[in-house]
C-alpha cells in the first residue's frame, strides 16, 4: 500500500461497530447448538487439563485444535469474511494454528500441561477464566448485547488469549510457533476493537499482554 | 417503478420535512416542484444531480438480511430525492452486492453506476466483470482506479473497454490528499473523465493545484469524505447552525457542509455515505435551492473553522 504511514488505523476498518457486533449475533444464531458442545468441550477441557497421563494431555491439545479450526472456518471463513475481505487470510492463520496444535500437541506430545501454585501459573488461569468466563461480560459492559458477546471456542479473541494461558501451563517448553499466531491475533484483535472504539480493547491488550508475558517466562524456565 | 421517480409529491414531501429550504417559496395554492441542481460532466455535457450516495462503510453489512433491507431503503430514498450516482468499490467489503440488491428491487432507470478497479492490472478485467454482476447492470458507467492501484496497467484498460463501449466513463481516485503530485501528472498527461478526491469545508487543499487543473483540462471532480467519516459532523452539530444559512436554503448541518463543497464551480458531485433515511433525504436537500456565492462560502469557512 503506498504512502501506508498516512492511514489511520480507522481508515483500514471497513464496517461500523453495529455491523461488527451484529455479526456475532447472526453467528451465534447460525451455529446454535454448537455452544452446548462448546460447553462441554470446555468442561472435558478444564477435567483433563488436570490429569497427567499422557492420553489425557494430548485430548486437550486437541481440543484446543479443535477449536482453532472451528473458528477459522466457522467464524472467519464464514461469516467474518462477509464483511472483511481480509478475513480468509484470517481463517488460513487459525488452521495453520490448529495444525501447529496437531503436530506438537498430538502427535509429539509436547504440551504436557500440569497446574501448580506458582505465581505464574495462578496468573495463567486467571487469563484462562478472564478468557472464558470474563470476557462475556466485559464484552456486555462495553456495550453489546447478550446475543453478540464473545465466547472462548467459537470466537477468536476469547479462544487466542486461552491459548496462551494453556502454554504458560505446559511443564515443557513450549514451542515458540505455537505463540505466534495466538500473539499475532490478539494484536489484529486489539486493533480492530481500537479502531470500533471499543473499551474491550483493553481487556484483549493486558490479557494479550499478560499471556504473551507470562507463556515467554514459563517456556525459559521449562528449557 | 413509480416510486423510483422523483415526483413532485416526493420532492414536497422531503421540503415539507425539514430536510431542504425553508425559504423555498411553495404556497399550497401554486406549489412549484423545487429545481434538482446539477452540474455537467465536462467530457461529455451529461448532467449529474449535485450529491450523489458514498457506500463506504455504510453499505458493508455482510448477510445481515435487516441491515440489508435498510441500505434498500436508503437507495430508494436516494433515488426518490432525484439522486443518481452511486460510488462503490470492490474494497468494500459486501457494498456492491448490497447496492445490487437495491439495484435489482428498485430498477433505478436514471442510475449512474460508479465503481472502482482495485487490483493489479492482469485481474483489472475480470474484477469489473465481477462488479458488474454483483450491481445487477449491464454496463457501469463510471470506472475509476482505486487509490491509483497499479493505474499504469489499469487505466489503459479502462480506456480500452470505455473505446468498446464496455464503460462511458474513467477516472482515478484518492484520499486525503495522499500522491497529490501522481495525481495531477496523471490529469495532465491522460484523458481522463472524473478524478475523485477528498473535499470538505476544513481539507481544501484541492482548490490550489487539482480543481484548477481540473478545470484546464475539463475533468469531472467527485467529492469524497465530505464529512470526514462522520467527524466532521459530529463536531459542528454541538453548536447551532448559523442563522444566515437560510439565505442559502440550509435547514441543518449536513446540507450547510454539502452546499459549501458542491457550490465549487468545478466539483461536479459530493458522495456522503449514510445508512439512514432521514440522514441521505437530508444530504439530499443539498440538491436543492440556492447555492452561497463566494464571499458565502468564506464566510462559511470562518464559521466552522471558529467552532
Amino acid at each position: 500500500m503506498p504512502e501506508w504511514w498516512t492511514y489511520r488505523l480507522s481508515d483500514l476498518l471497513l464496517f461500523s461497530p453495529r455491523t461488527y457486533y451484529r455479526m456475532f449475533e447472526l453467528y451465534h444464531g447460525a451455529i446454535w447448538p454448537a455452544h452446548v458442545i462448546a460447553l462441554a468441550s470446555g468442561v472435558a477441557f478444564v477435567v483433563l487439563a488436570r490429569r497427567e497421563d499422557s492420553w489425557a494431555q494430548r485430548t486437550v491439545a486437541g481440543i484446543l485444535a479443535a477449536w482453532w479450526l472451528w473458528v477459522g472456518v466457522a467464524f472467519h471463513l464464514n461469516r467474518y469474511a462477509t464483511i472483511n475481505w481480509s478475513a480468509k487470510y484470517f481463517a488460513a492463520l487459525f488452521v495453520i494454528q490448529a495444525l501447529l496444535l496437531v503436530w506438537h500437541g498430538i502427535i509429539r506430545g509436547r504440551l504436557p500441561v500440569r497446574v501448580s501454585r506458582n505465581p505464574a501459573n495462578m496468573m495463567a488461569l486467571g487469563i484462562l477464566l478472564a478468557a472464558s468466563v470474563v470476557y462475556p461480560f466485559a464484552g456486555r459492559l462495553a456495550g453489546r448485547e447478550w446475543t453478540q458477546v464473545e465466547l472462548l471456542a467459537i470466537t477468536p479473541d476469547p479462544t487466542a488469549l486461552a491459548t496462551l494461558a494453556l502454554l504458560a501451563l505446559s511443564i515443557r517448553r513450549a514451542p515458540r510457533s505455537l505463540i505466534v499466531i495466538p500473539v499475532v491475533w490478539c494484536a489484529i484483535g486489539a486493533a480492530t476493537l481500537w479502531a470500533l472504539g471499543s473499551a474491550e480493547t483493553w481487556v484483549v491488550l493486558i490479557l494479550g499482554i499478560s499471556g504473551l508475558a507470562v507463556a515467554i517466562r514459563e517456556s525459559r524456565a521449562a528449557a | 417503478m413509480a416510486h423510483d421517480s422523483v415526483s413532485r409529491r416526493d420532492v414536497l414531501r422531503l421540503l415539507l420535512a425539514g430536510a431542504a429550504s425553508a425559504s423555498l417559496k411553495a404556497d399550497s395554492a401554486h406549489a412549484q416542484t423545487p429545481r434538482l441542481l446539477t452540474r455537467r460532466i465536462p467530457s461529455s455535457r451529461e448532467e449529474l444531480p449535485l450529491v450523489g450516495l458514498g457506500t463506504w462503510i455504510t453499505f458493508n453489512v455482510g448477510d445481515d438480511p435487516v441491515a440489508r433491507a435498510e441500505s434498500v431503503e436508503v437507495m430508494r430514498a436516494f433515488f426518490a430525492a432525484g439522486g443518481r450516482l452511486i460510488d462503490s468499490s470492490p474494497m468494500y467489503g459486501s457494498s456492491q452486492s448490497v447496492v445490487g440488491d437495491g439495484v435489482s428491487r428498485l430498477q433505478p432507470p436514471r442510475l449512474f453506476s460508479a465503481d472502482k478497479v482495485w487490483t493489479d492490472g492482469s485481474k483489472g478485467r475480470s474484477q469489473i466483470a465481477e462488479t458488474r454482476r454483483r450491481w445487477r447492470v449491464r454496463n457501469l458507467d463510471l470506472v475509476q482506479v482505486h487509490n491509483l492501484v497499479d493505474w499504469k496497467e489499469n487505466l489503459p484498460l479502462l480506456l480500452e473497454m470505455k473505446a468498446a463501449k464496455q464503460i462511458r466513463y474513467v477516472g482515478i481516485t484518492t484520499s486525503e490528499g495522499r500522491r497529490d503530485r501522481e495525481i495531477e501528472q496523471i490529469m495532465r498527461t491522460q484523458p481522463l473523465d472524473f478524478v475523485q478526491v477528498t473535499y470538505n469545508i476544513l481539507d481544501r487543499e484541492i482548490e490550489s493545484r487539482i480543481l484548477p487543473l481540473a478545470r484546464e483540462r475539463g475533468i469531472a471532480v467527485i467529492a469524497n469524505r465530505p464529512f470526514q467519516e462522520g467527524a466532521l459532523i459530529r463536531h459542528v452539530e454541538r453548536h447551532r447552525l448559523p442563522a444566515w444559512a437560510r439565505e442559502i436554503d440550509c435547514a441543518n448541518w449536513p446540507q450547510f457542509l454539502l452546499k459549501f463543497i458542491v457550490s465549487h464551480p468545478v466539483v461536479t458531485c459530493a458522495i456522503p455515505a449514510t445508512s439512514s433515511v432521514l440522514h441521505v433525504r437530508e444530504n439530499m436537500g443539498a440538491s436543492y435551492g440556492r447555492l452561497p456565492d463566494e464571499p458565502t462560502r468564506r464566510r462559511m469557512i470562518a464559521y466552522v473553522e471558529s467552532l
